[in-house]
């Protein structure tokens, strides 16, 4: 075998109700074996109940270079936090 | 916005019939949700809770996407170009708020194109709120004070229902909720400090939003045959009549100090109870706005069709665009 296996990135949940998040990824020929590699390689030490693999391949991503405009318009909007409203302190919970 | 779940005959109150499940599965099920364990797309699941899920989650999710029109009607008319942007980020929040919740639902294994279409042909229900009119400026801060801040006491502990992917939706709109009650108080409190015309408006804008707020939190608890077991499956974290209690005790305060009346001549904190009294709600018109009676029901609905239809060419490029480009990547 010549090539190195497929790379697939791998998710876990570290308890119920909680998202999965983006730990790493493992190679392997296949899903199933994939998730067993998952296993043996981010949950020895009980860092989740649940696991995900997807093909890193199949992963679009943005570009870096292109941040600043993807990002920027939401820095100057700053009325979308709720601490832009001055609120008498009654109801300053709110 | 939010929606409480309601029946499509919510006016018979029928309970609906659970399923023949698994006996052994079913135990398991009730045992791991009393032990506040949430569920999750490939767990086993009774039917009738994935029915029931299905049915709120997406009248949850139309309440959002309908919820954008009568705010939306006052857009282009906003008074200044800050209330304007404001307005805007909160409408773009509430169709955030409605693409969280298809995709949770669809992790039931309904398609987004079903819901949309239940909503449309008018088999879906969304927020009764909705069906009414903002026919003044004071409408929006009214809304955002009353509707979003019922909306935020349902939301709140639907951050805890056992279906996890309802509940981590939940979490992120609850995060974007606050700003929605915060911009809508302060619109009321500059125009009760206002013209006399202004205060006026936002009186008006109380007095027809008071009670359709109150019946956001859905029939009262005898006439919500599912509340028992919804509440015992961790769907629903609290009845309906003990939220819309504490609506009325938080927010009674908050009309106070913006100095406008509610609407309600029985309205009295009662020492004993520690809560508010206040007067019996109008089922009956409840149930007709259900039922689709509501004063601008068929606007709403002609809007949303219309909006779908203008832009169904958009969705047909979009999708011929990938399909001459797969094409082009299967020739190469
Ligand atoms: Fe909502
Ligand atoms: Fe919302
Ligand atoms: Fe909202």
């Amino acid at each position: 075998m010549s090539s190195d296996w497929p790379l697939w990135e791998v998710f876990v949940r570290a308890r119920g109700g909680l998202d999965h998040r983006h730990v790493g990824s493992v190679h392997a020929p296949d899903a199933g074996i994939a998730i067993r590699h998952a296993r043996d390689t981010y949950t020895r030490r009980e860092e989740g109940v649940s696991l995900w693999v997807v093909r890193s391949n199949e992963i679009t991503a943005s570009d870096p270079s292109e941040a600043e405009e993807m990002f920027e318009p939401a820095a100057s909007k700053i009325y979308r936090h709720p601490t832009f409203y001055d609120l008498p302190d009654e109801v300053k919970h709110m | 916005m939010y929606t409480t779940e309601l029946d499509k005959k919510a006016a018979d109150s029928r309970v609906v019939e659970v399923g023949i499940d698994d006996p052994q599965q079913l135990a398991r099920f009730e045992a791991r949700v009393a032990a506040d364990d949430f569920i999750e797309p490939n767990d086993w699941m009774p039917e009738t809770y994935r029915k029931t899920l299905v049915r709120q989650m997406s009248q949850h999710a139309h309440s959002e996407i309908v919820g954008m029109l009568p705010e939306g009607n006052w857009l282009t008319r906003a008074p200044s170009l800050s209330r304007k942007a404001i307005l805007l980020a909160k409408i773009q929040d509430e169709a955030g708020h409605g693409l969280y919740l298809y995709c949770a639902a669809e992790t039931l294994g309904v398609s987004r194109e079903q819901m949309i279409d239940a909503l449309h042909d008018g088999s879906a229900k969304y927020s009764t709120i909705f069906n009414y009119p903002t026919l003044n400026w004071a409408d929006i801060g009214a809304i955002g004070w009353l509707v979003d801040g019922a909306a935020i006491m349902n939301q709140v502990p639907l951050q805890r229902t056992s279906y996890g992917p309802y509940a981590r939706a939940m979490v992120r709109i609850c995060k974007e909720e606050s700003f929605h009650q915060r911009q809508g108080f302060e619109l009321m409190m500059h125009m009760v400090n206002g013209t006399p015309d202004q205060r006026e408006m936002a009186q008006d804008a109380l007095n027809r939003f008071w009670w359709p707020s109150l019946m956001m939190f859905g029939p009262p608890d005898d006439k919500s045959p599912n509340t028992e077991r919804s509440m015992r499956w961790r769907i629903k974290r609290d009845t309906n009549d003990d939220l819309r209690q504490k609506f009325v005790d938080a927010t009674v305060p908050q009309a106070e100090l913006l100095g406008l009346t509610v609407p309600d001549p029985n309205l009295r904190w009662n020492e004993e109870r520690g809560h508010y009294d206040f007067s019996p709600i109008d089922w009956e018109e409840f149930y007709a706005v259900v039922r689709g009676e509501g004063p601008v029901a068929q606007e709403r609905m002609q809007a949303r069709r219309k909006a779908w239809d203008d832009g169904a060419w958009v969705r047909e490029a979009a999708a011929s665009y990938e399909t001459k480009h797969a094409s082009a990547r299967i020739a190469a």
